[in-house]
């Protein structure tokens, strides 16, 4: 049985291709994929995991407001209630910025040339840490992360 | 948490909970709440005929006139991977921020009998949580998505203006279960031929009064009156017989596919052991 995953495109970036690329890919590997559509508000994100009751929210941006946007994002899930749904990014997001993301409670972020399987190998270590129990939601301090 | 308290949570108005009660539902976890007499409209219709803009179109309309609208989306699981890519809510603009909208996605998975035997329970546990408009959009006009707009007491049938004609639909056999019929995208110069060609193959049967509105959903043209339309549809018609046979026929179907003995009688059938009368008889017996 797959997860319930949202794939959202936050913010003012109209560069989709790669997020319906890997919407397709993640159906294609058994899970229920929501896709938002494009420019969507961190707060509408949010609203979208918690009305899907999603386990994952992957945001694809290729805007350079990744800085501002996914932090955003996190903070919205957590303030809701959210902090077990676990983020992950994937777009144009230089190697700099990645620290302060991981941070914040991103568990992985994809850049160009990834290859879908190893998205798919993620989601998977993702659902076998929820089965153990161990920590891998945006609000949850574990650390862990995907590289 | 137990059950109780999240039910008592999400009648209070808390989504997180509506949202976590109904895939409990999904997993097949019996919800206990009461019956709420809920208010369903079934939307169905071919692909790309604009039923998700339609839908949030009169969503809209609905939240302007003081209701509440639940939605749940249905699009089909696949067959080989049993991953689902549901988007329908992208084309809903209010879907995502006002609070008097929730719009849930749902796949129609591999269960034996679909989602038949969960919608039932999540419309009922929609009403009770104070969802005043409750919609089931199903994609196609298939024999399992007849079955599954069945389950709304009102049902809706859309179409476009660039689909030939409407013989496909009445082929489905949905033309007998809808209460009313929408041909969208009026824009489109078509539109108004294909609505006359309609209420002109309703009338050969005789006295069919059932209303046939042109709408166009992305120039909020016609919704309106769409709305004042379904708000005095009558329940209790000539097709209410129709709409509980079908519901009928899907609890039947889903008895028939969780039989314990289904599989072994496959197998008989398979070799020639038995014939289909005797299967048949078999599972009658059982």
């Amino acid at each position: 049985m797959g997860m319930r995953i949202v794939i959202a495109k936050p913010g003012l970036d109209g560069h989709d291709r790669g997020a319906k690329v890997i919407a397709r890919a993640l159906r294609d590997a058994g899970h229920e994929v929501i896709y938002t559509g494009l420019r969507r508000k961190p707060s509408e994100i949010a609203r979208v995991v918690m009305d899907e009751d999603a386990v994952a929210v992957g945001l694809s941006t290729l805007s350079g407001a990744h800085n501002v946007l996914i932090p955003k994002v996190c903070e919205e899930l957590i303030a809701n209630d959210m902090s077990d749904v676990v983020v992950f990014a994937g777009g144009i997001i230089p190697e700099n910025d990645r620290e302060n993301l991981y941070s914040i409670g991103v568990r992985a972020i994809f850049g160009p040339g990834t290859s879908t399987s190893s998205i798919i190998e993620f989601l998977d270590k993702v659902s076998e840490r929820k089965k153990e129990n161990l920590e891998v939601g945006v609000g949850q301090n574990s650390g862990w992360r995907w590289d | 948490m137990n059950i109780i308290a999240s039910i008592k949570l999400a009648k209070e108005g808390n989504r997180r909970e509506l949202a976590k009660l109904l895939s409990s539902i999904e997993s097949g976890i019996k919800v206990p709440v009461e019956s709420s007499n809920p208010w369903v409209l079934g939307v169905t219709g071919p692909p790309g005929v604009g039923k998700s803009t339609l839908i949030g179109a009169m969503t809209e309309e609905w939240v302007s006139r003081g209701e509440r609208v639940a939605v749940l989306a249905v699009d089909p699981s696949s067959p080989k991977s049993g991953g689902a890519l549901l988007a329908d809510r992208m084309r809903m603009s209010t879907a995502d921020s006002s609070s008097s909208v929730f719009v849930r996605s749902l796949a129609t998975r591999n269960h034996p009998g679909g989602l038949i035997p969960f919608l039932d329970p999540m419309i009922n546990l929609l009403g009770s949580c104070g969802w005043s408009r409750i919609i089931i959009e199903t994609v196609g006009g298939g024999q399992s998505e007849i079955r599954i707009v069945a389950f709304a007491d009102r049902v809706m049938l859309v179409d476009g203006p660039d689909r030939g004609d409407i013989i496909q639909a009445e082929k489905a056999g949905i033309m007998e279960l809808a209460d009313l019929v929408v041909v969208n995208k009026s824009d489109i110069p078509n539109s108004l031929h294909v609505s006359n060609s309609i209420k002109d193959s309703l009338n050969y049967s005789g006295n069919d009064d059932r209303p046939v509105l042109l709408t166009s959903a992305i120039n909020n043209d016609g919704i309106s009156e769409l709305i004042d339309a379904v708000e005095v549809l009558e329940v209790n018609n000539e097709r209410a017989p129709l709409r509980f046979k079908e519901r009928l026929l899907s609890g039947w179907d889903y008895l028939l596919l969780s039989n314990p003995l289904l599989s072994d009688i496959l197998l008989d059938l398979e070799s020639g052991a038995i014939n289909l009368e005797e299967a048949i008889e078999r599972l009658h017996q059982s």
